[in-house]
C-alpha cells in the first residue's frame, strides 16, 4: 500500500513540477534574493525591506541584484558575488560552507537528539514501572459523560 | 528634584542591602538553630519591612525623574537627552524608559513593586516568602547599584548649565503603543524574578510539597501575560511605525524577548506535571532558573552591543555588570541545585508514550528547541567571529528555515495534547478523539489549495513558505476543532443536566474549571496567531513613482494617486500623498502615507497608511521622492491575514484572564441552577490541565 502510494505520488509531483517550472520568473527571483541579502548601510535590515530614508547603499545594491538576474546568473553565483564584494554580513543567512554549516545543523540535530533521548528515557521508565492498565473506555456516552461530570464538577 | 531622586535611590539601596543581609542572617539562624542577640524571627521581620520601605524609596526616585521630565528640568542630563518642551505629556512620561538610565530605574522600580506585593502577602507562607524576599532583595541590590553607580539617571549636565531645550524623544518612539510596550515587556522580564525567587528559595530550604508552585502559579501567568502583550505591542508598533511591511524581523533584541517567553511557556505547561503527578521537579526548577536568566540576557543584549541590532540606541559598557550578574546567578543556581538535588526526586515515572504527560514532555522539548534555535541564531555571529575571524549575519532566512518547522511541530502538539488522557491512552480513545479534528484538517488542507495555497512549490522553487502555511492552516483546523469539541462535549453534559442553552452551558463549563478552559482559549488565541503568521507566505508588494491620476493594481485593489503635497509645523516637516483605493469600480477608502522629518533632530519617520480587513491588509508607505521627477515613490504591500495576529492576542489575553479567575464552586453552581451536587468532592482547580 505504501509502495503504491509512493508510485502514485511520483507522477503527480513530476506533473506539478513541470507545470509550475516557469513560475520562478525574474520578479520572483528578485524578491526572493532581495530577502536573502542585507543592506550594508548599518541599518541591519533585509535589503529589499530597507526603508531607511536616503540610504546610501540599498538602491545601488538592488540595482546590482537586478542586473545580475537580468544577466542570467544563478542564485548561488549572485549570493557568492555579493558575499565577495560586501563581505559575509551582506548575506541574510550564512551559506552552507565550512564552519557555517554548523549554524544550520546544530538546532535540528539537537531537536532530533532530544526527541530520541526522550523516547529512550520513557522506554526505560516504562520498563521500571509495572505496566499501567490501559483504561478501556466503554461506549462513548457513559464513560465520557462520567469523566466530563467529574471534571466539570456537576 | 535631582537631589531628592539621587537620595531616594541611595536610601533604596541601603534598605535593600539591609533586607538582603538581615534576611540572609535570619534565615541562616533559623536553618541552623543558632540564635543571635536578636531573635531570627524579629530580624527576618525587620528585613521584610526594609524591603517594603525600599519600594517607597524607589517609587520616589521614579517619581522624581518623571517630575523632572514634566517640569522640563534640563539640568538633568537624562531629561535633556530624552525630552524637550514640545513633547506631548504622555511621551514625557515615557521618557522614564526611553533611555538607558531611566529604563534601569524602571527595572528597579518594578522589581521593588513586585517585591512589595510579595512581602505584603507574606502570610501565605512566612518562611518561604522570607527566602523569596531575600533573593529578590539580592536582585534589587544589583539594579540599585547600577542606577547609583554605573548608570545614574539624575546626573547633571556637564558644566551645570541647563540648556534651554532638550534633544527630544526619538521620533520612532513617539507612538501611543510606545507608551505601554516597554513597561509591559519590563513587567514580563522583571516578573519572572518572583517565581525564580520562590523556586530558588524552596530549593534552598528543601521545601516539602508543591506549594511553591501553587503560590507562584498566578505570578507566573500574569508575568507571562505581560511579556506576551509586550512582545505583541512591539510587533504592532514595528508594523505600524517602521514601515517595512512586516512585524517581526528576528532582530537580536526581539529574539531576546522571545526566549524567556518560550521557556516561560514551557514552565507553565510542565508545572502541571509536578502538581498532578509529582514529576519533572528538577526540570521545572531549571526551566524557571533559565527563564529568569534569559530575561537578564535580554537586558544584557539591549545594553552591551554584543550583537548588532536595530535597537542599538541603548548600548553602553554596563554590559559587563550584566555578565557578572548572570554568571553569579548561574553559579548560585547550580550550587543550590547540586547541594539539594536529592530533594527533587520524582515521585512517578512516565508509563506510556501515548499520554498527557509525554505530550507535555515533548511540548517542553520542542519549546526548548525553539528557544535554543533563537539563542543559537542570535549568538552565532559572535561564535563565527571567534572561530572564523569574521562575523556573519543570521537573520530571517535562517529562522524561516529552522525555527518555522519547529513552530509547526509545536502547533501539532498543541492539538494532540488535550486529546490524550493522563497516564495512558488507549488506541480506541485516540481513534475516537482524532477522527473529527482529522477530517476537518483534511477538508481544510484540500479547500485552501484552490485559494492559492500551493504546497508543492516547495519542490519547484526554494520557497518553503507556502508549504508551511498549508500545514499550518490544516493543523490550525485540527486544533480548533479539537478545542471546540472539548467545549461542546462538556457543555452538552451541563446543558442536559441543567436545561441551559449550549452557550450558557459553555460559560458555566468555563467558570467551573477556569484553568482548563481558560487554557483552551489561550490555545485558541495562539492558533489564530499561527494562522495570521501563515498568511505571510503570500505577501505581495509593489513600488511605483506616482503622478496625479497614476494607478497600480495590487491583489484585488487598485490604488490611484489623487494628490501629493507637503506641509510643515513646529514639530516636523511632512510630505504626503493622497491615494484613493478601489476594489473593482467600488471606492473603498482613502489613504494618506506620510514621511515626516522632525525639526529637533532632523530624523525622518514613516507614517504608514493601512487599510486592514480580516482577509488582508493594504499597507502603503511614502518611500520618498523620485529625484528626477519630484513625484512620490509609493510602496504598497498586500499582507494577508495579519489582523488575525492581533485578534489572536486579544483571545489569548481573554483566556489567560479566565485562567486566573478562581473556579466557581460546584455547590454554588448547583445552587444557581438546581443541579444535584455529586457525593464525592472534586478538588476545585485540580481537574484542569
Amino acid at each position: 500500500m505504501r509502495r503504491f502510494a509512493r508510485f502514485a505520488l511520483l507522477p503527480l509531483v513530476i506533473v506539478v513540477s513541470v507545470i509550475t517550472l516557469g513560475a520562478a520568473d525574474t520578479q520572483a527571483r528578485y524578491q526572493d534574493l532581495g530577502h536573502k541579502l542585507m543592506c550594508i548601510c548599518g541599518c541591519s535590515e533585509i535589503l529589499i525591506e530597507c526603508n531607511h530614508v536616503g540610504c546610501p547603499d540599498s538602491d545601488r545594491m538592488l540595482a546590482e541584484l537586478r542586473a545580475a538576474i537580468d544577466h542570467g546568473d544563478s542564485n548561488n553565483a549572485i549570493l557568492t558575488a555579493f558575499q565577495d564584494k560586501y563581505g559575509p554580513t551582506a548575506l541574510a543567512a550564512p551559506m552552507l560552507t565550512k564552519f557555517n554549516v554548523v549554524a544550520w545543523i546544530v538546532p535540528p540535530a539537537l531537536l532530533v537528539l532530544g526527541l530520541f533521548g526522550t523516547w529512550i528515557l520513557v522506554k526505560r521508565w516504562r520498563m521500571r514501572v509495572a505496566a499501567a492498565p490501559v483504561v478501556e473506555e466503554a461506549e462513548m456516552s457513559d464513560d465520557l459523560r462520567e469523566r466530563i461530570r467529574k471534571e466539570t464538577e456537576v | 528634584m535631582p537631589t531628592f531622586g539621587s537620595f531616594a535611590l541611595l536610601v533604596a539601596l541601603a534598605l535593600s542591602g539591609y533586607n538582603l543581609l538581615a534576611g540572609a542572617v535570619a534565615l541562616r539562624q533559623l536553618a541552623t538553630g543558632r540564635r543571635g542577640a536578636i531573635a531570627p524571627e524579629r530580624l527576618a521581620e525587620t528585613a521584610r519591612r526594609a524591603g517594603i520601605a525600599s519600594f517607597f524609596a524607589t517609587a520616589c526616585a521614579a517619581f522624581a525623574l518623571v517630575w523632572a521630565a514634566f517640569t522640563n528640568d534640563f539640568s538633568v542630563a537624562y531629561i535633556a537627552e530624552h525630552s524637550n518642551r514640545a513633547l506631548p505629556w504622555a511621551y514625557k512620561f515615557a521618557a522614564l524608559w526611553s533611555g538607558q538610565e531611566g529604563s534601569l530605574l524602571l527595572w528597579a522600580f518594578l522589581l521593588s513593586a513586585y517585591g512589595f506585593v510579595l512581602r505584603a502577602r507574606h502570610k501565605v507562607d512566612v518562611k518561604l516568602t522570607a527566602y523569596a524576599s531575600t533573593i529578590l532583595a539580592a536582585i534589587q541590590v544589583f539594579f540599585l547599584l547600577l542606577v547609583n553607580v554605573a548608570a545614574t539617571p539624575f546626573s547633571l549636565v556637564p558644566g551645570g548649565l541647563a540648556p534651554q531645550d532638550g534633544n527630544g524623544l526619538n521620533p520612532l518612539l513617539q507612538y501611543p503603543e510606545m507608551v505601554i510596550h516597554p513597561p509591559m515587556l519590563y513587567l514580563g522580564y522583571v516578573g519572572f524574578a518572583v517565581p525564580f525567587a520562590f523556586a530558588l528559595g524552596a530549593l534552598m530550604m528543601r521545601y516539602p510539597g508543591e506549594k511553591w508552585i501553587h503560590i507562584t502559579r498566578r505570578w507566573t501567568m500574569v508575568t507571562w501575560l505581560f511579556l506576551t502583550v509586550g512582545i505583541f505591542l512591539g510587533m504592532h508598533w514595528a508594523y505600524n511605525v517602521l514601515g517595512w511591511g512586516g512585524y517581526w524581523g528576528w532582530d537580536p533584541v526581539e529574539n531576546a524577548s522571545l526566549m524567556p517567553w518560550l521557556t516561560g511557556t514551557a514552565f507553565l505547561h510542565s508545572v502541571m506535571m509536578q502538581e498532578k503527578r509529582g514529576m519533572m521537579k528538577s526540570w521545572n526548577v531549571w526551566l524557571i532558573f533559565s527563564t529568569f536568566m534569559l530575561s537578564i540576557l535580554g537586558t544584557l543584549l539591549t545594553r552591551s552591543g554584543l550583537v548588532s541590532s536595530v535597537h542599538a540606541f541603548a548600548q553602553s559598557p554596563i554590559g559587563n555588570w550584566f555578565w557578572i550578574f548572570l554568571v553569579f546567578i548561574l553559579a548560585v543556581c547550580t550550587f543550590t541545585y547540586i547541594y539539594n538535588r536529592d530533594h527533587l526526586a520524582t515521585e512517578h515515572k512516565l508509563e506510556s508514550l501515548v499520554s498527557r504527560e509525554s505530550s507535555f514532555l515533548f511540548n517542553n522539548l520542542v519549546l526548548l528547541a525553539a528557544c535554543f534555535t533563537v539563542l543559537w541564531g542570535t549568538f552565532f555571529p559572535v561564535l563565527s567571529e571567534f572561530v572564523q575571524g569574521n562575523k556573519v549575519t543570521v537573520s530571517a532566512p535562517f529562522y524561516n528555515r529552522v525555527a518555522v518547522p519547529i513552530g509547526v511541530f509545536l502547533l501539532f502538539l498543541t492539538g494532540i495534547g488535550p486529546l490524550l488522557a493522563w497516564r495512558s491512552t488507549s488506541m480506541k480513545s485516540i481513534r475516537r478523539n482524532f477522527i473529527l479534528p482529522g477530517i476537518v484538517a483534511l477538508v481544510v488542507a484540500i479547500a485552501v489549495i484552490p485559494m492559492g495555497v500551493q504546497p508543492w512549490t516547495i519542490f519547484t522553487t526554494d520557497q518553503e513558505g507556502a508549504f508551511y502555511s498549508w500545514i499550518t492552516f490544516a493543523l490550525a483546523a485540527f486544533v480548533l476543532t479539537a478545542i471546540l469539541n472539548e467545549f461542546y462535549k462538556g457543555a452538552r453534559v451541563i446543558g442536559q443536566k441543567s436545561g441551559q442553552s449550549l452557550l450558557a452551558s459553555m460559560v458555566q463549563l468555563t467558570r467551573r474549571n477556569t484553568r482548563r478552559y481558560g487554557g483552551y482559549i489561550v490555545h485558541f488565541g495562539i492558533v489564530l496567531i499561527f494562522v495570521g503568521i501563515g498568511g505571510q507566505a503570500f505577501n505581495q508588494s509593489h513600488e511605483q513613482t506616482m503622478n496625479y491620476k497614476d494607478s497600480f493594481n495590487l491583489g484585488p485593489y487598485r490604488v490611484e494617486c489623487l494628490d501629493y503635497s507637503q506641509d510643515t509645523n513646529a514639530n516636523y516637516d511632512t510630505e504626503f500623498a493622497m491615494l484613493n483605493v478601489y476594489r473593482g469600480n467600488r471606492f473603498v477608502t482613502k489613504l494618506a502615507p506620510e514621511l515626516r522629518v522632525y525639526a529637533v533632530n532632523g530624523q525622518p519617520s514613516t507614517i504608514v497608511a493601512n487599510h486592514s480587513t480580516l482577509v488582508e491588509d493594504l499597507y502603503v508607505i511614502y518611500a520618498g521622492k523620485d529625484p528626477s521627477t519630484g513625484q512620490p515613490v509609493i510602496k504598497a504591500f498586500l499582507n494577508p491575514l495579519v489582523s488575525w495576529i492581533w485578534i489572536g492576542l486579544l483571545v489569548t489575553i481573554l483566556g489567560t484572564g479566565i485562567a486566573l479567575v478562581p473556579n466557581m464552586s460546584a455547590s454554588l453552581a448547583a445552587q444557581r441552577h438546581h443541579v444535584t451536587v455529586p457525593a464525592e468532592p472534586v478538588a476545585a482547580g485540580r481537574a484542569g490541565d
